[in-house]
């Protein structure tokens, strides 16, 4: 197979877009051809869409044949993670208690794309509401690993992750909580970006932990997650903890300066044990270019990292206790029938419309709030993210980004961790505390592991400066030229 | 030490109905969890404030101002069941607060 | 009953009169067709998010500041978990322990004429459930076979104000009630209608023996609509109370229900379920910190509160050589026209003040009327007019919008003040009732209304009665 349209970066595609080498209808059959292909053996989604985003496509050509300028998303085909509100299109959350729930309104993230040519291919898999670290939560079927057809893209964002990693669209847009765009990207071989909290708007995004969810994006390069993110950032007056611009939306101006001088922290607590050799090496590694480049390269502690994952499995429930409430059979969703009354009728709709690692997540969270629990489980947990936010102060004092890998492991095997889901939480234990802070992170591929499964390195910023974890990864990834690729597209 | 939990009461106020072999399992699994959360206890100082929101900030409003609203038939568009123009729900045995 | 203290303390909701809803822009309107005043934020739907209304916010603290509350510099939404149809979210986005309004009192004028100082526990902000209506044939609540939901209420501003359990009677709850409502008016927040329920109101009770300092268990009571239903839900509800404890029944801390036909309260009995709110903080809202030069702007620009405004005008109106009834004081207070009266009063010092009261105490529209007042004001004085026909001339003046000259001249209302014409009528109506006319003679002096009277009707009702009881004095003295 030689590469593609399907296979091209966006910038690439709208620099020919541009100049009419290319129209919009070739970029989306690209990628239609091959979902066709592959979209059988990958299962990424969950919802396609493709006389939509034909018919878009059909417009832009005509509209840019017109002679006006266009926007750097229009044309590009892009997936969105069923969490994702899409007006007039089924949305999901991966639960059966959605299965037939077709939103009223778009999401904020997905409205600005949307209104500026972006053609949607389809709705992408996921960990039921987005809780989980492998896709297999999904009511829908799991996901399968372009990488490895037998293991997991990682979670919760699977389907986009492996959606773009397959090339079946050019880029996606997925929500991180905990580690769901970072750990699913590097699991799959792609760049994902978890941007500062409130960076992008959480309007349409249906809440898993509302203090902690973030709208990420998953590309194949680090200069398309700079336009993407550009493209969805930005103050939304629907979303009140949505940040003012700050300093500017121009992510990709500066991707070219380089490392020269930057300071960079190496997270002393993410190369203990259970982490994989092969992931520690391809790390490691990464950190030695990085030097080699002439950052200035050093180690940093983050005391509390450890206590982030405790924290995280107390407030994320907490909160996805109340945010998930609303699911009860009344306004939309599921109803069970039959009921001789409403609170049965609700207890009943949610026993049968919720999964089990939802149900689990309900439980815990309901319990940490309840009388009695809340200040040694929720009370505590809020004071141990002050402490992993002074953390990050302390190591951001002098240093420009942190350095970690992205997952201790690389693509596990689907079914392997089902049942133990403490062995599970620790997929995220490197991708935590970042949202517990905040903060921005980016992981991007830095090699293979002896199984030739691609390894993510994530390197962290303070709050809003993507534009220096973005030109960092960018000189990372010049620097490493892997042009990854994975199997499934070899043969 | 695994934490002991009340899953009926917790269950009750979470409104889930849950299988007996659920329920056994979320005692277990629920009990593992906790005692690695509890965790939390050890590092937390008295003096440590704790933080609801990751970026500080206060005071965003709307102005008092209408927006487009939805159509009843929009409204309705999901509903398992409704009846002039409401949502339909089976009878409301207990009172609200 | 005696013996017996009773103790009352209130909650109070007050649905804001804002344009729009407390954390999305749907109108706040009541009576619109079902479901019609949503969006997906106030529908619960997936995926949207709170934005708190600035102005609702200003009129909490507005509320605050009439109530003497300490406005908090930082205060914070929670969210209180609940499942109810009628609640989109399942939860209520409400205020736990930072509330906006912390303290405060409420200095209440009881029957007595005693003025007592009611502490404010806390005034917050929070948002109003959807309406839920139950159908069965019967038309029984709990034989009810289904509940339908309207959401048009969900997401009203709600402002919740609970006073301290300091009320010791009925009266005084309805003392309460009363003055803070006239607060809410002056303020210019809320409808404040209980009867459409932009003004709720739920009661704490408890009774104890006289002279104890314990609290005696605690009933709470819910719908009363109505000022009067409040009243009498508590006399009921304290007495029944009472009774038990004579009889040595123990109390049990519970909700009860008023129903309004049976004049009872009713416990609320309800399948067993656990109350437990599970209080966080609203993730998607960030906290309130009022800036203090905001909220003492809020303060200087408060308009004069009901209290201060009784005080000084109950005094001007008192003053002795008004020779004002308290009865009339009463009512004149008890609205707008105590303005109106005095600035028509000004205006007219020569016109004696009842005279004015008799105009300006039933008229509604006294305020905006109030230069028509003083121009018919200055014909009866000059007793050009009747106070009967001023009145009559008022109301056509309201009807018609055309001005009083226009319509005295029409109806010819003029009093005929001519001694000539009068005089000629004076003497037919002394030959036309010897009877009258020989009663006055032998000293009956009282009849001489009759006969005043029976000129002013032959005249049309024009003849000046002052002028007519002259004319027919002298003529009969003679
Ligand atoms: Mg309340
Ligand atoms: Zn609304």
């Amino acid at each position: 197979m030689t590469a593609e349209l399907c296979d091209a970066g966006a910038w690439e595609l709208g620099a020919k877009l541009d100049i009419g080498e290319i129209t919009a209808a070739e970029v989306i059959e690209s990628c239609l051809a091959r979902v066709e292909e592959v979209e059988e053996r990958v299962r990424a989604f969950l919802t396609l869409t493709p006389e939509v985003a034909r018919e878009r496509a059909a417009e832009l050509d005509v509209h840019r044949a017109s002679g006006a300028p266009r926007s750097p998303v229009a044309g590009i085909p892009l997936a969105l993670k069923d969490v994702l509100a899409t007006k007039g299109i089924r949305t999901t959350c991966g639960s059966q208690i959605l299965e037939e729930y077709v939103p009223p309104y778009d999401a904020t993230a997905w409205a600005r794309l949307s209104g500026e040519g972006g053609v949607l291919v389809g709705k992408t898999n996921c960990d039921e509401f987005a809780m989980g670290s492998s896709t297999e939560n999904s009511a829908f079927g799991p996901v399968h690993n372009p990488w490895d057809l037998s293991r997991v893209p990682g979670g919760s964002s699977g389907g986009s992750a492996a959606a773009v990693a397959a090339g079946e669209v050019v880029w996606a847009l997925g929500t991180d909580t905990g580690g769901s765009v970072r750990q699913p990207a590097a699991l799959c071989g792609v760049v994902g970006m978890k941007p500062t909290y409130g960076l992008v708007s959480r309007y349409g995004l249906i809440a898993f932990a509302s203090s902690l969810d973030t709208v990420g994006t998953f590309t194949r390069g680090v200069r398309d997650a700079a336009l993407l993110l550009g493209a969805i950032a930005g103050k939304d007056p629907r979303d009140a903890t949505s940040l003012d611009d700050g300093p500017g939306r121009d992510y990709v101006g500066t991707l070219e300066k380089g490392v020269d001088g930057m300071r960079f922290g190496v997270v002393q607590e993410a190369f203990g044990e259970g982490v994989e050799p092969g992931v520690r090496d391809a790390v490691r590694a990464a950190v030695e270019r990085i030097s080699a480049m002439g950052g200035r390269v050093d180690e940093v502690s983050l005391p509390h990292a450890d206590y982030g994952l405790s924290a995280y499995y107390l407030i994320a429930p907490s909160e996805a206790s109340s945010n998930l409430a609303r699911y009860d059979g009344v306004r939309y969703g599921l109803r069970v029938p039959d009921a001789s009354d409403s609170i049965e009728m609700m207890a009943r709709t949610r026993g049968a419309g919720f999964g089990a690692e939802v149900k689990r997540r309900v439980m815990l969270g309901t319990y940490a709030l309840s009388a009695g629990y809340y200040e040694a489980y929720y009370g505590q947990a809020q004071k141990v993210r002050t402490l992993i936010i002074r953390d990050y102060e302390r190591a951001f004092a002098d240093h420009d980004v942190l350095i970690s890998p992205t997952s201790p492991t690389t693509a596990f095997t689907i079914g392997e961790r089902a049942d133990d889901p403490m062995a599970m939480y620790l997929s995220d234990v490197f991708t935590i505390p970042a949202n517990l802070a905040g903060v921005p992170a980016i992981t991007i591929p830095c090699g293979l592991d002896a199984n030739r499964l691609p390894v993510g390195v994530q390197l962290t910023g303070p709050v809003l400066a993507e534009a220096t974890v973005l030109r960092a990864a960018h000189a990372l990834e010049a620097d490493l030229a892997l042009a990854l690729r994975p199997p499934l597209l070899a043969a | 030490m695994p934490v002991e939990i009340d899953v009926d009461h917790v269950a009750r106020l979470a409104r889930l109905e849950l299988t007996p072999e659920e329920k056994e399992r979320l005692r277990e699994q629920l009990g593992l969890i906790l005692e690695h959360a509890a965790k939390v206890g050890e590092v937390a100082a008295e003096d440590v404030p704790p933080t609801a929101y990751a970026i500080p900030r206060s005071n965003v409003f709307r102005p008092d101002r209408p927006d487009a609203m939805l159509t009843q038939e929009a409204a309705l568009a999901n509903a398992p069941d409704a009846e002039d123009g409401r949502f339909r729900v089976p009878r409301i045995a207990e009172t609200g607060s | 009953m005696a013996g017996w203290e009773t103790v009352i303390g209130l909650e109070c909701h007050v649905e804001l009169s804002t344009r729009t809803k407390m954390f999305c822009g749907c109108r706040n309107e009541f009576g619109a067709p079902p479901n019609t005043n949503v969006c997906p934020v106030c529908l619960g739907q997936p995926g949207s998010l709170p934005v708190p209304n600035e102005e609702a916010i200003r009129r909490i603290v507005r509320i605050g500041l009439a109530l003497d509350s300490e406005i908090a510099p930082h205060s914070l939404f929670h969210r209180k978990n609940y499942f109810y149809p009628d609640m989109p979210k399942n939860y209520q986005i409400s205020q736990y322990d930072l509330p906006i309004c912390v303290g405060g009192h409420l200095d209440v004028q009881l029957p007595s004429g005693e003025v007592k100082r009611v502490g404010i526990t806390r005034v917050h902000m929070e948002e109003d459930t959807g309406k839920t209506s139950h159908v069965s044939a019967s038309g029984r609540i709990h034989e009810a076979e289904h509940a339908l939901v309207d959401y048009n209420r969900a997401g009203v501003p709600l402002v919740e104000c609970v006073s301290e359990p300091d009320l010791r009677s009925p009266e005084e709850a309805a003392a309460y009630l009363r003055e803070l409502r006239a607060i809410l008016e002056a303020l210019d927040v809320s409808d404040v209608r209980m009867e459409e329920g932009s003004l709720r109101c739920d009661a704490n009770v408890s009774v104890r023996p006289a002279g104890s300092t314990e609290l005696g268990t605690k009933v709470e009571i819910k719908n009363m609509n109505s000022i009067r239903s409040l009243e009498r839900a508590l006399v009921f509800e304290r007495d029944r109370q009472i009774v038990a404890l004579e009889a040595g029944q123990p109390l049990v801390q519970e909700t009860r229900h008023w129903d309004e036909d049976s004049g009872s309260t009713k416990s609320m009995r309800s399948k067993e379920e656990a109350f437990d709110y599970r209080y966080f903080p609203e993730p998607d809202i960030p906290p309130i910190e009022p800036a203090r030069a905001w909220v003492e702007e809020l303060r200087a620009s408060l308009p004069e509160l009901p209290r201060a405004r009784r005080e000084r005008l109950g005094e001007t109106l008192s003053a002795p050589e008004l020779e004002l009834e308290p009865a009339v004081i009463a009512g004149l207070l008890s609205s707008d026209r105590a303005e109106t009266f005095i600035d028509v009063q000004r205006r007219s010092p020569e016109v004696g003040s009842r005279l004015i009261a008799s105009f300006v105490l039933n008229e509604p529209e006294a305020a905006e009327l109030s230069d028509v007042i003083v121009e018919i004001l200055g014909f009866v004085h000059g007793e050009r007019l009747s106070a009967s026909k001023g009145k009559e001339v008022l109301e056509e003046v309201k009807g018609s919008g055309r001005s009083p000259v226009e319509i005295i001249d029409e109806r010819d209302w003029w009093q005929v003040s001519d001694a000539d014409a009068l005089g000629a009528i004076a003497d037919e109506v002394i030959a036309e009732n010897p009877e009258v006319v020989e009663k006055f003679l032998a000293g009956k002096d009282a009849v001489i209304g009759f006969l005043v009277g029976q000129v002013v009707k032959k005249s049309g009702g024009s003849a000046n009665p002052t002028l007519a009881r002259q004319l027919l004095q002298e003529r009969l003295s003679r």
